[in-house]
């Protein structure tokens, strides 16, 4: 009989607890985010693919030094630049990221000497092949605009 | 209309209206209670629930039986044939049968038996057997232990019920159900008369019932559903709306015995309201402790009925009994 009583008063006060519990989950809001039709803000602590960014009068600001493309330990990113006439600067003409090699490390962002490159906050990243994720950076910073 | 009402007498026509009221209010329940039970057991995990197909998810239930109806029934190479078609109707047929002696409203009770009582307690121990049949005649190991448990679990829990009620019944001295709901006039609902055995009879009712937290019949992580796991379509689905409608059953025998039934404020025009209310209530605690409560082990479901349930509604019926007994000998 040792214990038969005081069994049942402790399962007792431990169900009433747990009863308690899904209560007060039941009376609080709800955390769910009805995704396509809501969404939340992205934190500046998401790390998206990378992007270019641009200066105050629009232009890329990259200089093609290929820093990141040394940086780089996965070897994902490739700058293709050409030195046009009268111009003393190289300037950028592509800059192609393998997505599918990219471990998101962020060296290349550090590396940048002219603070050109940045976490982009796409999220929504979809494709069909392989292909979809080779991306040439120009060219999606020119169709956002 | 008066000779095609003349064609039937009147006592087929109260029979034929008042079956089909009766089934009416089990499909209606099942597929209130089916979205109800979505949606609160998502509003306890911090979920939305439903919220798809119409406003907040409604027609959801509506969609899943009309999925049910049109399925293919699939019956398994080696099932035991008779059985296992009969299975599916006995587990739906004996569940629309206790509704027709519960008192909803003060006129609202189809027969008013001498022996209500014991007509629904004998109507839902044959559950019991239709999940026996289903779990022996799919010819299947898992759907076998679910059986079995079935059976181990319903024996021990069908006995605190009894007990419990007859201690209500030992204090009204009759089994009719609007007899019980007529000794309750006037607030004294038998809840405060009667605490344990309304509390023995609550946990041994959703143990009756095959709901978590003693749901080891299904036990959809260890027995992949155990005694319906060979069912589809909507084979599967009778034995779904069985289970709503044994939980129905069991709030309202719970409403008729022990709160008051179809009593309450202005119970003259909303009587019925308040039976409604009070059952759905007791559905609501069901649904509750099973979004709470993990599955016992069999182990501790034999325990907590033959150690604490039976020995606590033996007692109160003996308590019971002695009051009714010696107590008018004193006071009078």
């Amino acid at each position: 009989m040792g214990g038969y009583f005081s069994d049942l008063i402790e399962g007792g006060k431990s169900l009433a607890s747990g009863l308690a519990v899904t209560f007060k989950a039941m009376i609080s809001p709800v955390v769910t985010v009805q995704y396509p039709r809501e969404k939340i803000e992205i934190t500046p602590n998401f790390r998206g693919h990378i992007e270019l960014t641009l200066d105050a009068e629009q232009r890329i600001k990259c200089i093609a030094c290929g820093m990141c493309e040394k940086s780089c330990p996965s070897g994902c990113i490739n700058v293709i630049s050409e030195k046009k006439e009268g111009e003393k600067k190289k300037s950028l003409t592509s800059f192609m990221l393998n997505f599918t090699k990219c471990s998101l490390c962020g060296i290349c962002c550090e590396s940048c000497p002219a603070d050109a490159i940045r976490y982009s906050n796409e999220y929504n990243l979809a494709g069909f092949t392989r292909e979809d994720f080779i991306m040439d950076l120009v060219k999606r910073l020119e169709d956002k605009k | 209309m008066e000779s095609i009402l003349a064609i039937f007498p009147p006592e087929l026509l109260r029979i034929l209206i008042s079956g089909i009221l009766v089934i009416a209010l089990v499909f209606l329940n099942g597929l209130v209670m089916v979205y109800f039970e979505r949606k609160l057991a998502g509003y306890m995990q911090y979920r939305c629930g439903l919220m798809e197909i119409g406003w907040q998810g409604v027609l959801q239930s509506l969609v899943d039986g009309i999925k049910l109806i049109s399925k293919r029934l699939v019956i398994p190479k080696n099932v035991d044939g008779p059985l296992y078609r009969i299975a599916p109707l006995l587990a739906f047929t004996p569940v629309v049968l206790p509704f027709l002696v519960v008192p909803f409203g003060k006129h609202l009770q189809v027969r008013d038996l001498n022996v209500g009582l014991i007509f629904v307690m004998a109507m839902g121990s044959l559950n019991v057997m239709a999940i026996f049949m289903a779990g022996w005649s799919s010819n299947n190991k898992y759907s076998m232990f679910g059986a079995m448990r079935t059976v181990a679990q319903n024996i021990a829990y069908e006995i605190p019920i009894l007990l419990s009620l007859l201690s209500v019944v030992l204090v009204t001295n009759t089994f009719s159900m609007s007899g019980i709901v007529d000794a309750q006039s006037g607030g004294s609902w038998f809840i405060l008369l009667q605490p344990v055995a309304f509390l023995i009879y609550l946990v041994a009712g959703v143990a009756e019932t095959n709901r978590a937290p003693f749901d080891l019949p299904e036990a959809e992580s260890e027995l992949t559903a155990g005694f319906h796991t060979e069912y589809s379509g909507i084979a599967f689905g009778l034995f779904f709306l069985g289970e709503y409608a044994n939980m129905l059953t069991v709030s309202c025998v719970a409403t008729t015995l022990f709160l008051g039934g179809w009593h309450g404020p202005w119970e003259e025009y909303f009587g019925t309201l308040w039976f409604f209310l009070k059952a759905y209530s007791i559905m609501f605690f069901m649904i509750w402790i099973r979004w709470t409560f993990p599955r016992v082990r069999f182990d501790q479901l034999m325990n907590l009925a033959w150690k604490y349930l039976i020995p606590f509604a033996l007692v109160n019926l003996l308590v019971t009994a002695a009051a009714v007994k010696f107590l008018p000998l004193i006071f009078v």
